[in-house]
């Protein structure tokens, strides 16, 4: 038993770093070539800083970044699981009627579909601005993902487990908590991990506009702050925070992902 | 005392047309008594396992009159709740273990925990899965998987079970096996029994009557009694006698 184990890890640790060495390695690549180009043609800072600039940048606004960072994380948290709840609590209503779906799901896709940055001024006007404001931004597009794919999973049941509980005359809400929630669980994490990034990016998206206070402001103010002053290295110091925050979010939720998915692996 | 439990079927000139216009079954007489072990063969497309959705109540019938107790199908499920169902498919829930697949049927009736507990043990106990309690479906065989179908349907002690080709993606080891295994459980409790296959030797092996059904429409084309007392030893599968029972109806399959 143990021995199985060890083996068991060994080949983990060996699947890990078939995940990670290739990406790294790119990531070696990508960086010495942008600070040899920067060089190279001799590029001024404010341009296209190299790899450098940016370390320098990140070192001297540590704080800051950290403190932007972590604000902007408690909002797209907020805004996904928000989405997560109120997406999947609208898929079992969808899942419920087909009429319910047919007149609904179609501006449910307006969510997908509005410029989120056009429509995000307003949204902080109407929620007010602070927290409340960027969170509702966030909701909005990440609800989408959410809401498709719990619907996919709800109502995709094969005819032979509805004839199951047919034969059992099991009632709608045994059949939905029973078959059709435990079903759509892939669905939902697949919603959700796609969901996961986009509330990164509402979360920014409501910072351009509004900040958390007079003296908090999250990675959105930041980037538009360092981007009108012309401090571009400080700029792409906020990007690669950005993207690390996305990063590390869609990270937590796809090792969630799978977790929970060991069980439901080979179960369709 | 399990007698009196076991359901009794009566068809009378049933049909069955679907929306499209197909015919899928044409004045059906059948008469099952209580506690006996029917087999229907066919070809594909004969309506046989349309014939055990309309004895379920899963559909209606066309034409003709079908009775379970003389109730309509699916007053006789909703009130005696007697009936069992095995399909095709396992139809397991992959991300329930073994032990809660089998418990599912009792926990859809409401059945106090204590309860399911003691009778999830004795069903997986019946055919030999007690060790597979904790095993997730996709860690069993097929055949192991038809077993814990087999469990699931029989944990709520039915009148009538009906089986849909359970053993039709089986090798011809665990068929057999499978068969001989039911043949145990039914000797025991006596629960009418109708069971579709595609399988002669499987129907003739199983059960009191074969009934052979021809396609396009689904009828009636001969009905054969089989006189073998059970329990049924696995000899009788070479015996020269079951046999010729075997090629008879087979001629009438085919014919």
């Amino acid at each position: 038993m143990n021995q199985k184990n060890h083996g068991r890890g060994a080949e983990d640790l060996r699947h890990w770093c078939g995940l990670t060495l290739p990406p790294l390695l790119t990531l070696g690549i990508v960086v010495a070539g942008w600070q040899m180009l920067v060089d190279l043609l001799g590029l001024q800072p404010y341009i296209l800083p190299g790899p450098a600039h940016v370390s320098e940048a990140i070192a001297t606004n540590l704080d800051s970044l950290i403190r932007a960072v972590s604000l902007t994380a408690q909002a797209a948290i907020a805004g996904f699981l928000l989405s997560f709840v109120a997406g999947f609590f609208i898929a079992v209503l969808f899942s419920q009627s087909a009429w319910v779906e047919r007149s609904l799901y179609p501006y449910a896709i307006f969510l997908q579909t509005v410029p989120i940055v056009a429509v995000a001024p307003l949204i902080v006007m109407w929620i007010g601005h602070g927290l409340g404001g960027i969170i509702a931004v966030s909701f909005i597009i990440s609800l989408f993902p959410i809401i498709a794919n719990t619907t996919a999973g709800l109502t995709s049941i094969s005819p032979p487990l509805d004839d199951l509980f047919a034969l059992h005359d099991a009632s709608r809400w045994q059949r939905l908590w029973k078959l059709q929630v435990p079903h759509a669980v892939p669905d939902m994490l697949t919603g959700a991990r796609i969901s996961c990034g986009l509330s990164v990016i509402g979360a920014i998206v409501g910072e351009f506009f509004t900040g958390y206070g007079t003296t908090d402001f999250g990675l959105g103010y930041l980037i538009i702050q360092t981007n009108a002053m012309t401090k571009t290295p400080y700029l792409f110091a906020c990007v690669l925070f950005s993207t690390g925050l996305g990063l590390l979010f869609f990270g937590v939720v796809s090792t969630l992902n799978r977790l929970i998915l060991r069980r439901w692996a080979a179960a369709r | 005392m399990e007698r009196d439990l076991a359901a009794t079927i009566e068809a009378r000139g049933v049909g069955l047309t679907f929306d499209a216009g197909l015919e899928a079954l044409q004045e059906i007489d059948l008469s099952i008594d209580a506690g006996s072990f029917v087999s229907i063969v066919g070809p594909s497309g004969c309506g046989k396992s349309t014939f055990l959705r309309l004895v379920s109540g899963l559909s209606h019938v066309s034409t003709g009159e079908l009775t379970i107790n003389q109730l309509p199908p699916i007053e006789a499920r909703q009130q005696q709740r007697q009936l069992s169902f095995v399909l095709q498919d396992a139809t397991l829930l992959g991300w329930r273990r073994v032990w809660n697949n089998v418990a599912l049927p009792l926990e859809l009736r409401g059945v106090a925990e204590a309860d399911i507990k003691t009778r999830v043990e004795e069903s997986l106990q019946r055919v030999g899965l007690n060790q597979m309690a904790n095993l997730f479906p996709h860690q069993l065989s097929g055949g192991m998987r038809m077993r814990v179908s087999i469990a699931r349907a029989l944990i709520t002690d039915p009148g009538l079970l009906l089986m849909d080709e359970p053993f039709g993606a089986l090798d011809e080891i665990g068929r057999h096996r499978l068969n001989d295994e039911l043949l145990g459980l039914w000797c025991d409790r006596r629960w009418t029994c109708l069971f579709v296959t595609h399988s002669v030797q499987e129907a003739a092996f199983l059960s009191q009557r074969v009934v052979v059904m021809s396609a396009q429409p689904g009828r009636i084309r001969a009905v054969h009694e089989v006189d073998f007392p059970y329990p049924r030893p696995r000899s009788l599968r070479t015996d020269p006698e079951f046999g010729r029972l075997v090629a008879r109806i087979s001629e009438d399959l085919e014919g």
